[in-house]
């Protein structure tokens, strides 16, 4: 509640810049052909990446969890790895590659690659999780297996599609490194440039509350796609083994073709490129004595970070989850508009009432993690609502009628078993922080350097083989954290 | 004496009526049952019983202990209430021996040796103690979901369907099983079923439930024997229902003269006898058997009487013995009648 409450800061922040434009000024601000140029590029670029997105997806989980594809369980770490590599690298690295990249192409192109995981994810998650019984019944109500899927399987995905999609739509508003590179104007790299040529202009903030707008059409378009459906399994003691689909021969290099393609867009690019350039710095692009703080910084901000925002996600997914009402939908409506917005505002309304209301942690630590718990907590949320929703009401219900409190009962038998998807939500938060320019740039204490803002800094002096040590640290780190998160979705409860 | 008390409980989802005016008291160490169909509030009765729905209205006491009233209510985890629901709900990231101990609070090898003896109670092996949920057969489920609620020494049991899921024969056993443990525990049990033969052998006091009502309750025997409606009659088994002239004790109706258990005179009362007090015989009331159910060591006639060839009649008769369709008989009647009212 708390929590929700501090999300509308930035939001409030926006109202009330808007409220002191006036008017007048705010209907010469926004209807300009400018911000309807800008419009049409952001729609667009979410429209066709999306699908794209969701069906590539939702491709590769069913190939990897259902059938007995080859190899599957290398693919399907392949297809979680290419979250350990940052979005403004995946652009870098097709630049650095095809120089004359740029536009909506480009955009849709680099977004896809970068952002499917977050669909992969939770689609592989519940596919896993799924009670094979009901697709039995299906079958022998005489459904063909590809009518299974789409009425039976399908329907069952929808909470991890729609939280998946959401994820990546938002990120498709928000981001502003992978764009800024391409050279493809989004609102967001818009009130970037507006901010940095006039520091708190109106025009940016302006272009911010039109950005708000499309995110709050975006929630409740995602709202209306989830329905009031919940998916607790209410079958009998533990589910049987899911059942596996025999590829045709045919079917085989088809789906081993899309899975390489896949992999090599999403990680042959990156690294290939990264090398290139590494090698071509030779050895003194390594320097170590800015190189190990960053990475320090870096690691120390990331895991405060992630701990907190989870902490924080699991009051708000538990209320969601268990008593959804629509005072709640709309609380956990506003973090994910606050996720919305992009990390600068964000930044810029803490900026502004922590010098005038709270100047003790103004450019501190305290600071920052507050704009990433304000940043980052749908990424948690999402993660642990579908957790959640996996374990039934029953079984806390149970543990309460044998003497543990309610607390108790949530944090001994919910939790616990929503502990792989509250695990996969703090990984997911900490590369995100990894990753994070905007916020930290503005907000931390004078002096500190991460990994993202170090390579930010060197790719602006288009010294693009400095940048890439930096790179290079920022996917080691995020790997082991990626085969983490894999292998925490991988594990079911009880075993 | 007394261990529960149900007081006009009431309780609505949204329009939904689903308990209405409820007020049961179970006797202490007895074994209480609460049937009816699907939708009779009896598993929302059991819920409010454990802590897990509150009443509108009205009031729940245990040995004496308020648990619900208007004012205030105890939480689930201090009512010290064993529950075991219809599929057992086993916590799936716990080992028997882990979903056992749950609710222990023995530390050490205290622990270990209680978790022994619960599991030697309910007949489990010891060797399954380090299973999973999701290796055990669906009955193995039932015993740990038991052992794991008779744990924390429950003040009242609470069993929701807890056979149903099992196959017959081991349901059967397993009541008989948990009808022996908890009396010998001398644990006061309320299971709920929609089972009515499940009820009967049981119970110690039957307590029948429809439409979020009580509609009566009592001994089973009572129960089976002088139901208070023709719907209860027919709800706890098979029934022959005969419109009937009575007239001090005695009823006059298709089967002859039969005596009743009421005193009172009624010119168009309704009787009710169970199958098994008519029984084919030489003399009696002729008639033509219409249908033969075989079902092994009992067969289930339907008889037309000649009298009122509307009315059919249910006869039980030794499986192997049993006349084909359309022999004729002649039926007679033992024991008394229940006379209906209303």
């Amino acid at each position: 509640m708390l929590v929700s409450l501090l999300a509308l800061l930035p939001i409030a922040f926006v109202i009330g810049v808007s409220w002191q434009i006036g008017w007048a000024q705010i209907e010469a601000l926004v209807w300009r052909a400018r911000v309807g140029e800008l419009l049409v590029n952001t729609v667009l670029l979410v429209v066709i990446t999306l699908p794209l997105c969701i069906l590539l997806g939702t491709a590769l989980a069913w190939l990897t969890e259902r059938t007995d594809l080859p190899g599957r369980r290398l693919w399907s770490l392949l297809a979680v790895a290419p979250l350990a590599v940052p979005a403004f690298v995946h652009s870098y690295a097709w630049v650095s590659l095809v120089p004359s990249m740029h536009g909506l192409p480009a955009g849709v192109l680099v977004s896809v690659i970068a952002y499917f995981p977050f669909l992969y994810m939770p689609v592989a998650a519940t596919l896993r999780r799924l009670d094979p019984a009901i697709e039995d019944v299906a079958e022998s109500l005489g459904l063909k297996p590809w009518a299974v899927f789409f009425r039976v399987v399908l329907p069952q995905l929808r909470l991890a599609i729609c939280g998946g999609a959401l994820l990546v739509g938002l990120h498709l508003l928000a981001e502003y490194g992978l764009y800024a590179m391409i050279r493809f104007d989004t609102f967001t790299t818009a009130i970037f440039d507006q901010f940095k040529s006039t520091f708190n202009g109106p025009a940016a903030n302006m272009l911010a509350a039109v950005l708000a707008l499309c995110c709050l059409a975006m929630l409740t378009a995602e709202s209306a796609a989830r329905g009031h459906a919940r998916y607790a399994r209410v079958g009998s003691g533990s589910a049987r083994e899911q059942r596996i689909v025999r590829l045709s021969p045919r079917t085989i290099p088809l789906a081993l073709g899309l899975q390489s393609l896949t992999c090599a867009l999403a990680l042959g690019v990156p690294l290939v490129t990264l090398s290139q350039w590494l090698i071509a710095g030779g050895r003194e692009v390594w320097r170590f004595n800015e190189l190990l703080p960053a990475l320090e910084q870096t690691l120390l901000l990331g895991v405060a970070g992630a701990v907190l925002t989870t902490c924080a996600a699991v009051p708000i997914a538990w209320l969601s989850i268990r008593a959804p009402g629509r005072l709640r939908r709309i609380l956990e409506g506003c973090n994910y508009i606050t996720s919305s917005l992009p990390g600068i505002v964000v930044a810029l309304a803490l900026v502004t009432v922590t010098i005038h209301f709270a100047r003790p942690i103004y450019q501190t630590t305290i600071t920052v993690l507050l704009a990433y718990l304000l940043i980052f907590l749908p990424r948690a949320l999402v993660s642990l609502r579908a957790g959640i929703a996996q374990a039934p009401v029953e079984l806390e219900n149970m543990a309460r009628s044998l003497g543990r409190s309610p607390g108790r009962a949530l944090w001994q038998i919910t939790l616990r078993l929503a502990a792989p998807a509250a695990a996969a939500g703090a990984a997911l938060v900490f590369l995100a922080i990894a990753n994070e320019l905007t916020a930290t740039l503005l907000l931390a204490p004078n002096g500190t350097r991460t990994l993202a803002t170090g390579f930010w800094a060197m790719t602006s002096e288009i010294d693009y083989a400095a940048a890439a040590p930096y790179a290079l640290i920022l996917i080691l780190m995020s790997l082991p954290l990626t085969g983490l998160l894999y292998h925490q979705s991988k594990r079911t409860a009880g075993r | 004496m007394n261990a529960l008390e149900l007081h006009a409980l009431c309780k609505s989802f949204g329009s939904q009526r689903a308990l209405a005016d409820v007020s049961l008291s179970v006797p202490t160490g007895g074994r209480t049952v609460i049937v009816g169909p699907s939708g009779s509030g009896k598993t929302t009765l059991l819920r409010m019983i454990a802590g897990f729905e509150f009443p509108d209205s009205g009031s729940l006491t245990l040995n004496g202990q308020v648990l619900v009233d208007t004012t205030h209510a105890v939480p689930a985890h201090q009512r010290q209430i064993g529950y075991v629901p219809q599929d057992g709900a086993l916590f799936p990231h716990m080992t028997v021996a882990d979903n056992i101990g749950f609710g222990l609070t023995a530390k050490g090898e205290a622990h270990h040796s209680r978790i022994a003896e619960l599991m030697d109670s309910v007949a489990l092996d010891a060797n399954m103690a380090r299973r999973w949920p999701h290796e055990l057969s669906g009955g193995q489920q039932q015993r740990v979901a038991l052992a794991r609620a008779l744990a924390q020494q429950p003040r009242l049991m609470l069993l929701d369907e807890p056979f149903s899921a099992l196959d017959t024969g081991l349901r059967s056993a397993m009541r008989k099983m948990v009808a022996r443990l908890l009396s010998d525990a001398g644990i006061t049990t309320v299971l709920v079923t929609h089972d009515q033969a499940e009820a009967l052998s049981f119970a110690d006091q039957l307590a029948v439930m429809r439409q979020g009502r009580l509609v009566q309750s009592g001994p089973p025997m009572e129960m089976y024997q002088y139901p208070a409606d023709e719907q209860t009659a027919l709800f706890l088994g098979d029934a022959v229902v005969l419109p009937a002239r009575i007239q001090a004790g005695w009823a006059d109706c298709d089967l002859g003269r039969i005596q009743t258990n009421s005193p009172l005179s009624h010119d168009t009362a309704r009787i009710m006898l169970r199958p098994e007090q008519v029984h084919l015989s030489a003399t009696g009331c002729p008639g033509v058997v219409t249908e033969r159910e075989f079902g092994g060591n009992t067969c289930t006639l339907t008889v037309a009487l000649h009298a009122d060839p509307s009315h059919t009649i249910l006869v039980r008769s030794a499986g192997l013995l049993a006349p084909l369709a359309g022999s004729a008989v002649h039926l007679s009647t033992t024991g008394t009648a229940h006379v209906l009212f209303g």
